[in-house]
């Protein structure tokens, strides 16, 4: 707990004389007031990654729905990404210098065959596709975003997964003196995230490596991370160096630090509420007025069937 | 020029309180409220009712280190901003945020523990500041200073609001937490007469020598 010492509520003029005094409540009024308004963002238009965005390339401007793409701005300037801040606004430009290259990726645990790829070989290996997903944060905003990547379940039919291997378990890349969120001692770093076997191979889950047709920026988790469209999107974590089968399901990140709140599952459920921020409902980012949230993200007819007869609201 | 010498002080918290607002209608002209304008106007409407809230609070403190009564007269100034903020808190979030659906928001909100909180906030926030004008004042009488004792509550109330909706880092909530209890330690007798007396040099020179019972 931060400590208040005294001096900084009581205005140190005050004890001087009164003349003094009356000009401190002014400072103090002005002091505090004041900042608030203009600290944040005097350079929001001139964004970083504007050079990202103008070369930014897409196949459609709608997803399959009919929904407009969230505009690349925002995508690459409002982002969750703790391991380098809490502020969603923050994150481009501490991540400006974030080291993706070299990187490799170690897929193993339970599987016959276990991988160490680096990212180019991993690139020529797996085609890269455009894929346009809607993103729905637990936080009740959303986006629609053009990922380029490729199936998961490319890469762990290539590893072999054994008879045990049950669940799979994915890891960020640990570099506190990159990440300088990772220095926070009030979360369990790295993050860590994990999908059953057979949500992991369905279709719709990519590892993605771009979007808006460029390799993904840093604050959106380059040079590769998960996407589960119809997941919040905390499970899609970002800058991973380890993919391992296991037998366990294993906890999350979110799951550590607020089990009540954070389940495994994470199947976005306008039913299922959360203590903080409504679940039925959401706000695409760029738009205003509010949206009806679709179970599973609106991806109900390709996926709900792998929940058949599991209770949602206790595997939340 | 008399005018201003006498009421200065009042100027300062007419402009020190709506600047934030004038800054915020910018922002907003320039979409420089982040990809989330709604959300930011939350934020800082909420954080400029606490601030307001405490700086009302902070009034009889610096009183009773002082001796000056200008400050007391300030209070209702400062409770009506923090009045107004958290009415536009309010209203961005029934209007802009939800569109005024109202079974929307008692589906998502009326379940939530810190949307009743602040609520309840904001009911004595208007209660109090509805009766701040000195008709209601006579008429009250004596429950007038009772009915205003819940701008304490209001504060509690404010600060579990906020608490309870911060996702992970719960600093500024606990700070906001600990600057209410030392105001609120300011009202304790002991405490009070402890430091009126120790700081009663600095009144030494005033006129009308005032006295702590009024507070």
């Amino acid at each position: 707990m931060t400590k208040v010492r005294s001096h900084e509520i009581t205005p140190e003029h005050i004890y001087i004389s009164r003349r003094k005094f009356m000009v401190g409540v002014g400072a103090l009024m002005a002091s505090t007031l004041i900042p608030m308004g203009c600290k944040r963002k005097e350079d929001g238009i001139l964004l970083p990654g504007t050079d990202f965005c103008e070369a930014a390339q897409v196949s459609r401007d709608t997803d399959e729905l009919g929904v407009k793409l969230t505009s690349c701005q925002a995508i690459i300037n409002y982002n969750n990404f703790y391991e380098f801040s809490e502020d969603k606004e923050e994150v481009a430009s501490l991540s400006r210098n974030f080291k993706t290259s070299p990187w490799t990726i170690k897929v193993g645990g339970l599987v016959n065959k276990p991988l160490t790829l680096d990212m180019d070989t991993l690139l020529r290996k797996y085609p890269q596709e455009e894929r346009i997903y809607r993103l729905r944060c637990v936080e009740a905003w959303s986006m629609v975003v053009p990922w380029v990547g490729f199936s998961l379940s490319k890469l762990l039919k290539d590893v072999e997964p054994t008879s045990q291997a049950k669940y799979v378990r994915f890891e960020t890349l640990y570099a506190p003196e990159q990440m300088p969120g990772q220095k926070d001692k009030f979360f369990d770093w790295p993050y860590v995230e994990g999908l059953r076997l057979d949500e992991a191979m369905h279709n719709l889950t990519i590892l993605g490596t771009g979007l808006y047709g460029k390799p993904l920026p840093p604050q959106d988790g380059a040079p590769i991370r998960l996407v589960v469209p119809w997941k919040y999107g905390f499970k899609n974590i970002k800058s991973i160096v380890k993919i391992d089968l296991v037998a366990e399901m294993p906890v999350s990140f979110w799951m550590a630090y607020a089990p009540q709140e954070y389940g495994f599952y994470a199947n976005v459920n306008p039913d299922v509420t959360h203590p903080r921020w409504s679940q039925s409902s959401e706000r695409r980012i760029g738009e205003i007025a509010r949206i009806k949230t679709l179970p599973f993200n609106g991806y109900a007819d390709e996926v709900a069937s792998l929940y058949s007869g599991m209770d949602l609201g206790k595997f939340y | 020029m008399r005018w201003l010498r006498a009421s200065w002080l009042y100027l300062v918290v007419h402009i020190g309180a709506l600047l934030p607002l004038a800054l915020l209608f910018r922002d907003f002209t320039r979409n420089q409220l982040s990809a989330d304008p709604i959300k930011e106007i939350q934020l800082r409407t909420g954080s400029y009712a606490l601030i307001l809230l405490m700086l009302t609070l902070g009034c009889t403190p610096v009183y009773i280190i002082s001796g000056l009564k200008q400050v007391l007269q300030l209070r209702q100034l400062l409770g009506l901003y923090a009045t107004m903020y958290a009415s536009l808190h309010f209203l961005n979030f029934v209007g802009l945020d939800y569109g005024f659906d109202f079974a929307l928001i008692r589906d998502d909100i009326f379940e939530k523990r810190y949307a009743v909180v602040g609520f309840a906030a904001l009911l004595i926030l208007l209660a109090l500041a509805l009766t701040s004008v000195n008709w209601w004042r006579k008429r009250l009488g004596r429950n007038w200073k009772r009915l205003h004792r819940l701008i304490y509550a209001a504060a509690f109330l404010a600060i579990l609001h906020f608490l309870w909706q911060v996702k992970v880092d719960i600093r500024r909530p606990v700070i906001y937490a600990v600057i209410l209890v030392i105001l609120l330690a300011f009202r304790i007798p002991a405490i009070k007469e402890f430091v009126y007396g120790h700081f009663k040099w600095l009144k030494r020179q005033q006129v009308n020598g005032s006295q702590t019972d009024e507070i």
